[in-house]
């Protein structure tokens, strides 16, 4: 039904591209004008279907192109693997770039093809097996990332896995970004909470309840399920940990009876733990590094309500980051600082229920990003573009992914209730 | 059905009556209660049998009339029963509501009996707020809770605070009612239970 809209706005969009694309010479990608994203289309090879549909779709998901979808017989449209393109035909689909999928031993070559200038831009090949089963899906997303990476110069997020809270059985999942395959990766009959990545994708960390003392922080590695306690953290309750962008510092918030206060610990080492804040009787929790590992952003009680604050990554220099006015403000809860360092995702208490905001460092702006049933606990994606959260817009709690730039906002559907997800830096081979 | 699973269904409102009732009716289930289990899973929701008489304490000033220390089954339960009674909060408080510190208080005469007992004193939150702030909220009623019974002379070390959060909600429904049955301390005995003096 929208096929004809699609193509209306394909060729509206590829006409206006291609005067932009010309002047162009400098950068990796093109740039394109805010809001207009480029056409591509991914052509057909034998024996890649499944691969060619995880790439289409991984590009539609980047929110980066308008992805053609060819008519049936479209392979005629452009014989593929051969390196021969049919330009002509092609620019008339309205797209102005096409990837060519070419299957070798144990690898598939993926290459960028200019549609305006006619020349081939760039190509990798990646190891890969064609049936983009099991864990070669992976290798799959990577060559979308490498695409939208040639085309654009920006990173992707295909390549990557979300980790939450299953609600109906407590256990901690990893589910990879586009929905597929989600894995539990606690123990059974563990009560766990605040999963959390480690910056390389290898290991991820959480809370155990009540098992192995009050609320111990376990680090799990993902390749052999290994599953060390963090000393230290058999103590009281430890609850919301986050790595530093070089994976050496954990920081982490430790409940006991003169309140919540956040403490830092050498992962590398599993030494050397610091108590940054001091607050007796204030609750301090949620704490995540700025991208450069010199800043945290935290929640903080300290004036009353829970609110978002900022200190230095040695616990010096606290104060309010997020302004607020008290008696009025909802609550705000959860924040995560974006990868580019621009600015910090949370939720917020809005008539009653919570809603994704995001506050920019520059401006100091406070926008919200949703409005309908309850929104919360964000974190971003490599592209500091889309944010992942929790919604039960559709009646019950489930995965959402957020594009910042647009607004669109498109649900990862897994069994049962999701809680508290955290997304993945971008996964290299083997994690 | 056991004791601990239905007692939360007294609503708030009733209970200064059901203190009128305390004596006659630790009496009652103590007669009419065979070895009820105790240390329920708190996941456990109630069926919908009607709510039964629940045992309350007895005000402070009227400590136990029972005087044979460490006696039948039926009263070392009911001593249990006190220990493990919950009490509640109000929305995004941990102070102890003055209506449940006599029930708190009870337990500090038991716990002054019995200095083998120890308690864990579970904090919980209904699901309002964020997952994390909710762990941290039944920490702060945990420990609240375990200040009074400190003021009331128990010794710290006989006391460890866990806080579920929302883990662990007594009642799922979205409901005010349901939330109001969630915002709980809950008590374990992990020592010490298997022989129980009444106060005297």
């Amino acid at each position: 039904m929208n096929r004809i809209a699609r193509l209306t706005t394909v060729l509206l969009v590829g006409a206006s591209l291609g005067r932009l694309a010309a002047q162009d010479t400098v950068r990796v990608g093109i740039t394109y004008p805010t809001g207009v994203r480029p056409t591509v289309v991914v052509l057909p090879t034998a024996g890649l279907d499944s691969v060619r549909a995880i790439i289409a779709r991984d590009l539609e998901h980047s929110d980066r192109f308008e992805v053609v979808q060819l008519p049936p017989g479209g392979a005629n449209v452009g014989a593929s693997g051969a390196g021969t393109i049919n330009y002509p035909l092609l620019k008339t689909l309205g797209a102005n770039l096409a990837v060519e999928l070419v299957l070798g031993t144990g690898q598939v070559t993926a290459r960028l093809y200019d549609l305006i200038t006619q020349q081939r831009r760039d190509e990798i090949t990646v190891p890969a097996d064609p049936s983009g089963q099991g864990e070669s899906r992976m290798d799959i997303h990577r060559i979308s990332d490498e695409i939208v990476r040639l085309a654009t110069g920006l990173k992707g997020i295909a390549a990557t896995r979300i980790l939450y809270l299953n609600n109906n059985d407590k256990r901690v999942y990893r589910v990879d970004s586009d929905g597929y395959g989600p894995v539990a990766l606690s123990p059974q009959n563990v009560l766990a909470i605040s999963p959390a990545w480690m910056p390389d994708g290898a290991k991820v960390a959480y809370t155990q309840l009540g098992t192995g003392g009050p609320g111990p922080i376990v680090l799990q590695s993902l390749a052999t399920g290994t599953r060390v306690v963090v000393p230290t953290t058999t103590e009281g309750q430890n609850i919301t940990p986050a790595f530093s962008p070089d994976g050496r510092k954990m920081v982490f918030s430790r409940l006991t009876e003169q309140g919540a206060n956040l403490y830092s610990i050498n992962v590398a080492d599993l030494c050397c733990v610091e108590r940054l804040t001091a607050g007796r009787f204030a609750e301090n929790l949620s704490p995540a590094y700025s991208p450069d590992g010199r800043r945290i952003v935290f929640v903080s009680t300290r004036s009353g309500s829970p609110q978002i604050y900022v200190m230095s990554a040695d616990g010096t220099d606290q104060e309010l980051l997020v302004s607020f006015d008290f008696g009025s403000t909802g609550n705000s809860y959860a924040p995560e600082w974006s990868p580019d360092g621009a600015a910090i995702v949370f939720h917020r208490d809005i008539s009653g229920a919570p809603q994704i905001c995001t506050f920019d460092i520059a401006t100091r702006q406070v926008r919200v990003r949703t409005s309908g049933g309850r929104n919360e606990d964000p974190s971003w994606g490599p592209d500091g573009r889309h944010v992942v959260f929790v919604s039960n817009r559709t009646g019950r709690a489930q995965l959402h992914v957020l594009d910042t730039e647009t607004g669109t906002i498109r649900m990862i559907p897994t069994p049962g209730a999701a809680r508290l997800p955290s997304w993945s830096r971008p996964l290299v081979r083997g994690r | 059905m056991t004791l601990n699973s239905y007692r939360w269904r007294i609503p708030v409102t009733q209970r200064p009556f059901f203190a009128l009732l305390a004596a006659s009716s630790l009496l009652i289930t103590a007669c009419g209660k065979k070895k009820p289990e105790v240390g329920v899973n708190p996941n456990d929701t109630p069926t919908s049998q009607p709510p039964a008489p629940s045992p309350t304490p007895p005000p402070p000033s009227n400590p136990g009339n029972r005087t044979d220390p460490g006696a039948s089954d039926a009263e070392r339960t009911a001593l249990l029963a006190d220990l493990e009674m919950l009490i509640h909060f109000e929305y995004d408080q941990d102070a102890v509501r003055p209506a449940d510190q006599a029930i708190l208080d009870r337990k500090a005469a038991i716990l002054a009996a019995n200095p083998a007992v120890k308690l864990t004193i579970e904090g919980h939150a209904d699901e309002r707020g964020s997952d994390e702030y909710n762990l941290v909220l039944g920490n702060k009623r945990a420990s609240a809770t375990k200040r009074y019974l400190e003021s009331k002379g128990i010794d710290s070390g006989r006391l460890q605070v866990i806080s579920y959060g929302e883990e662990r909600p007594l009642d799922p429904a979205e409901t005010e009612d349901a939330f109001a049955k969630n915002r709980r301390a809950a008590f374990k005995v992990t020592a010490g239970g298997d022989k129980l003096a009444a106060p005297r």
